[in-house]
């Protein structure tokens, strides 16, 4: 592989298979690394993940090693919610906050054995950590390279894992994560993804990247099996309501004009915040916050009509814009024409009225619609294989 | 073992400790002071460093507050001077010198007296403006109320009384350098040493160093307010360090000795009382700390109860001292070269150059001692006999540059840079060597040590504009409140910063006062 000054974007571990398998020559990039955004059809790959499994390359997520006496306290002052409450072996949705209680990002933080941590986040934050450790006796590496990563998701998933060879993955709770014996080498499987449906991530050394894409294909392919792109993934996440930095809020430390971050509770991420923990950074800011009310809820609408609501104001019944979508989709499974959106307090409310201001094209024919929304309250896609243990066969 | 509770616990019975709580006691708060060493002032200390021979830390008072002095009545509470006024005066070693006092200066072409005497005028009128913001919380510039666009419309106003042609060239100084400053306006290089001098005493910079005409201006904020030259106290430093304890008390405080805190306790994020290194300890939901930014929050508070971008703050604040005292016991009245002997007990300022001054910063940049160090020396004796036995002389010098951070450390150098100082003032005042009966360095090191104040930093940290005014010490912290409630910083590391002056102690109490009284 070429590292950065020779090369403007640099190939993941799985880059040959990867490159075989991307027919459509559709790029995109990912935090340095070139990434399909499609490898030969988006919604085949889109329905390969809620009808069959898909494999995304997760390579490029930025991943850090958290070790050292302190580890545990020092993640429990870095993150909103409580790490104590994630024991060994466990997997927790997380997000991170600056002093004023904004969202810095989001992530997934793995406890991988006793004190031995990875944190995965969208974004790079090596100083942000670096900055929180002082006073604590820790050992932070940035392991994005060192580490190799596959989503495996989808309803077959399970058991083309099973078909791959690792035994007893049915029983593998959600959030659990477990280590296996691949190549010659470490296997480690969570049961963690980005697409609200049952699906598994795999983590392993560079050097069994190769052996394991190979490996996974073969016994995946009576599992209907196929890579996915950034696309597919991207309508999936949507479908399932989860939010994405730097689309859904902008990470606090990229923003410039003051007032544009968004703390846990505007992005209705509440039951990530535990007061009762101890000190947290953001702890006071939010505090206030929940005191004096927050500026913005985030809210999934249902919008009538099948044209997404991308980028469209949302207004009340007198026309006032009291809010914008964040993301938004047509999503083939739920059926339903979903957006995600940040609208001012109080507008929101389970029986507001409420109408997205969209604007499409027809063979350059332009209109504009205004739809009404209804606000949704709990997801809108979760079949219930996503938290059945044992996982079901196919 | 918790004891009774007070309203109020202040950290510190340093001058400013001591002036916070003197306002807090005046104000019907029960206070308690607790002080780590066995003597009240902080560095406004006397002691013996040699048999019979008494010298004191901060040498000599030029900016303490008039209206402070008199809110405490320090007069009345055993504050004495020995001589006030003192002529300060430059000296190249060679024979030159240059004396200024009152506005004039002496030893210079007429163009130059003419100058000085404008550049003096100017610099009145511009203490003035900052004496008054000195005085005063300064205003929140984000989430600003009425209270906030109040004072800002104050300093406007003060900005806007100097005139359009002064408040133009203070923008325009302001953040340059003192070295072109003095440049632009005189010729004779002795003037241009003392002014350089008294713009970077006390701070990691040399004459060239980006705004240390804000240096200036801090060291002569008292001349806008009619204050003279600067004074010597009656007995030592320590004298004043008394009658500021004495004031405290008599207004109610009550002073604890040898008592050092080693944590702040806090409950649910609030400050909720402090415990000692004994395991003693207080109830208070007001603390006030007079030590410095760095040991009240990443000692006494701790990084894990803080926010991480606060605590990135407070550890980037410039806190390393480059000032060390210098302390001789002499046999004898040395003889300075080209001093009058009436001039004998001034302020004596050591360089005959900005040059000089920038030449022996540059050492220090690197962790180095300078070769030649550059001082501010006074003979306290010849005002106060009592401080040394029968026609013996102590003398008390400031001596820049000695980084905290010495490269090699301070154990294998103090000896080495104290032979240095003595050989430099071997150079102005030949023989002087000959006289010394004993002597003592106090390397910055050493100053943390005896004086609790991690760094050793005459100012608890540098006043460079980016520490100073509405950002001093750092944003969130910058009104004397800080993020923890409850928590207040009264010391030398809040605003308008170090020198004897007692203004961080007396506008951090009368914003405490204000701030309970709202809730
Ligand atoms: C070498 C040198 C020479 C100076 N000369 C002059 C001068 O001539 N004129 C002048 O005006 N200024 C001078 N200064 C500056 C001036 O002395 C300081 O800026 C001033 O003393 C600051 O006052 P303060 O009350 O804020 O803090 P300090 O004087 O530092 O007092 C702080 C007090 O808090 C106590 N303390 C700290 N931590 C704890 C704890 N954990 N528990 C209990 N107590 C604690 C300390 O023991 C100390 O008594 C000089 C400074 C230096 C370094």
């Amino acid at each position: 592989m070429k590292p950065h000054d020779e090369t403007l974007l640099l190939d993941t571990p799985f880059a040959a298979g990867v490159r075989r398998a991307c027919q459509l020559q559709d790029w995109g990039h990912w935090k340095g690394y070139a990434t399909p955004n499609a490898y030969e059809d988006v919604e085949q790959e889109y329905f390969a993940l809620r009808n069959a499994a898909g494999v995304f390359d997760l390579s490029p997520m930025t991943k850090y090693r958290i070790g050292g006496p302190d580890a545990g306290a020092f993640l429990n002052r870095l993150l909103t919610r409580d790490v104590g409450k994630i024991g060994p072996g466990r997997v927790g949705y997380c997000v991170w906050c600056d002093d004023a209680g904004m969202v810095l990002d989001d992530g997934t933080l793995f406890h991988l054995s006793e004190g031995d941590y990875r944190l995965c986040a969208q974004e790079r934050c090596l100083d942000w950590l670096h900055w929180s450790a002082l006073g604590f006796d820790v050992d932070i590496q940035d392991e994005t390279a060192a580490v190799a990563a596959l989503a495996v998701q989808g309803p077959t998933s399970c058991a083309a894992l099973r078909a791959l060879g690792l035994d007893g993955m049915q029983d593998l709770k959600p959030f659990a994560l477990r280590s296996f014996a691949f190549d010659g080498g470490e296997l480690l499987a969570s049961r963690t993804g980005f697409t609200g449906d049952l699906g598994y991530e795999l983590w392993t050394a560079p050097d069994h990247a190769q052996a394991l894409w190979d490996a996974l294909f073969k016994a995946g392919r009576d599992y209907l099996i196929r890579p996915i792109g950034m696309a597919a993934l991207d309508l999936a996440r949507i479908e399932a309501g989860f939010i994405q930095a730097g689309e859904d809020f902008v990470p606090a430390d990229q923003v410039l004009r003051p007032g544009r971050g968004r703390s846990p509770f505007e992005l209705g991420l509440d039951w990530l915040v535990d007061f009762g923990k101890g000190p947290f950074t953001g702890r006071s800011a939010l505090l206030r916050e929940r005191q004096r009310g927050s500026r913005f809820r985030f809210v999934k609408l249902d919008v009538q009509g099948d044209k997404p609501a991308a980028d469209s104001f949302i207004l009340n019944k007198s026309g006032k814009v009291v809010g914008h979508v964040t993301s938004a989709a047509w999503c083939p499974s739920a059926k339903r024409n979903l957006a995600l959106a940040s609208l001012q307090m109080p507008w929101g409310r389970p029986d507001d009225a409420l109408y997205a201001e969209i604007y499409y094209s027809r063979e350059l024919h332009w209109t504009r619609l205004k739809a009404r929304c209804k606000v949704i309250e709990g997801p809108l896609w979760d079949p219930p294989r996503r938290r059945q243990t044992p996982a079901p066969d196919f | 073992m918790t004891e009774a509770a007070y309203d109020a616990i202040v950290i510190g019975a340093g001058h400013n400790g001591l002036t916070c709580a003197g306002y807090l006691a005046r104000s019907g708060c029960k206070v308690l002071v607790l002080e780590a060493n066995d003597h009240p002032g902080g560095l406004a200390a006397t002691w013996e460093f040699a048999e019979g021979f008494r010298v004191s830390a901060a040498h000599l008072l030029h900016i303490l507050n008039p209206q402070v002095a008199k809110d405490l009545a320090l007069e009345l509470h055993g504050l004495k001077c020995a001589a006030a006024d003192l002529r300060t005066v430059a000296l190249d070693g060679a024979g030159g010198q240059v004396a200024i006092y009152g506005g004039k200066v002496e030893g210079v072409d007429a163009a130059d007296a003419v100058a000085y005497a404008e550049f003096h005028r100017q610099t009145q009128r511009f203490t003035k403006v900052l004496a008054g913001f000195c005085a005063r919380t300064p205003p929140r510039l984000a989430e600003r109320g009425w209270g906030d666009n109040l004072a800002l419309a104050r300093l406007g106003w003060d900005l806007r009384s100097l005139g359009k042609a002064d408040m133009r060239e203070l923008l325009r100084i302001a953040a340059i350098n003192i070295y072109d400053v003095a440049n632009d306006r005189f010729e004779n290089p002795l003037l241009k040493a003392a002014i350089g001098l008294d713009a970077v005493l006390g701070s990691h910079m040399g004459p060239r160093s980006p705004n240390s005409v804000y240096g200036y201006l801090h060291r002569h904020l008292n001349d806008g307010l009619g204050g003279g030259g600067p004074r010597v106290v009656q007995g030592g430093m320590g004298a004043l360090g008394e009658a500021f304890a004495t004031a405290a008390e008599a207004a109610g405080a009550e002073i604890r000795y040898g008592c050092r805190v080693v944590r702040i306790d806090l409950q649910d994020g609030r400050v909720a009382g402090v415990t000692l290194a004994d395991g003693n300890g207080f109830t208070a939901n007001l603390v006030l700390s007079n030590a410095n930014l760095k040991t009240t929050f990443l000692d006494l508070v701790g990084p894990a109860n803080l926010d991480a971008g606060f605590v990135r703050r407070v550890h980037n604040f410039r806190a390393q001292g480059v000032t060390a005292k210098l302390h001789l016991a002499l046999d004898g009245l040395p003889e300075f070269r080209g001093l009058a002997s009436t001039d004998a007990g001034a302020r004596l300022l050591l360089t005959p150059s900005m040059d000089d001054i920038e030449l022996a910063f540059n050492h220090a940049k690197y962790g180095e001692c300078s070769p030649s160090p550059i001082m501010e020396v006074s003979i306290p004796t010849l005002h106060d006999p009592a401080l040394a036995p029968v026609g013996k002389h102590v003398l008390s010098a400031v001596v820049q540059y000695a980084p905290h951070r010495l490269r090699g450390g301070w154990e294998a150098s103090r000896a080495a840079f104290l032979q240095t100082c003595v050989d430099r003032l071997e150079t102005f005042a030949p023989g002087i060597g000959g006289m010394v009966l004993a002597s003592e360095l106090l390397a910055p090191p050493d100053l943390e040590k005896q004086f609790n104040l991690r760094g050793g930093h005459w100012h608890h940290g540098e006043i460079a504009l980016d520490q100073a005014l509405f950002m001093r010490p750092v944003p969130g912290a910058h009104r004397y409140a800080t993020p923890v409630s409850g928590l207040y910083l009264c010391g030398a590391s809040a605003h308008p910063g170090g020198g004897l002056s007692g203004l961080a102690g007396r506008n951090a109490a009368l914003q405490a006062i204000r701030e309970q009284e709202a809730k």
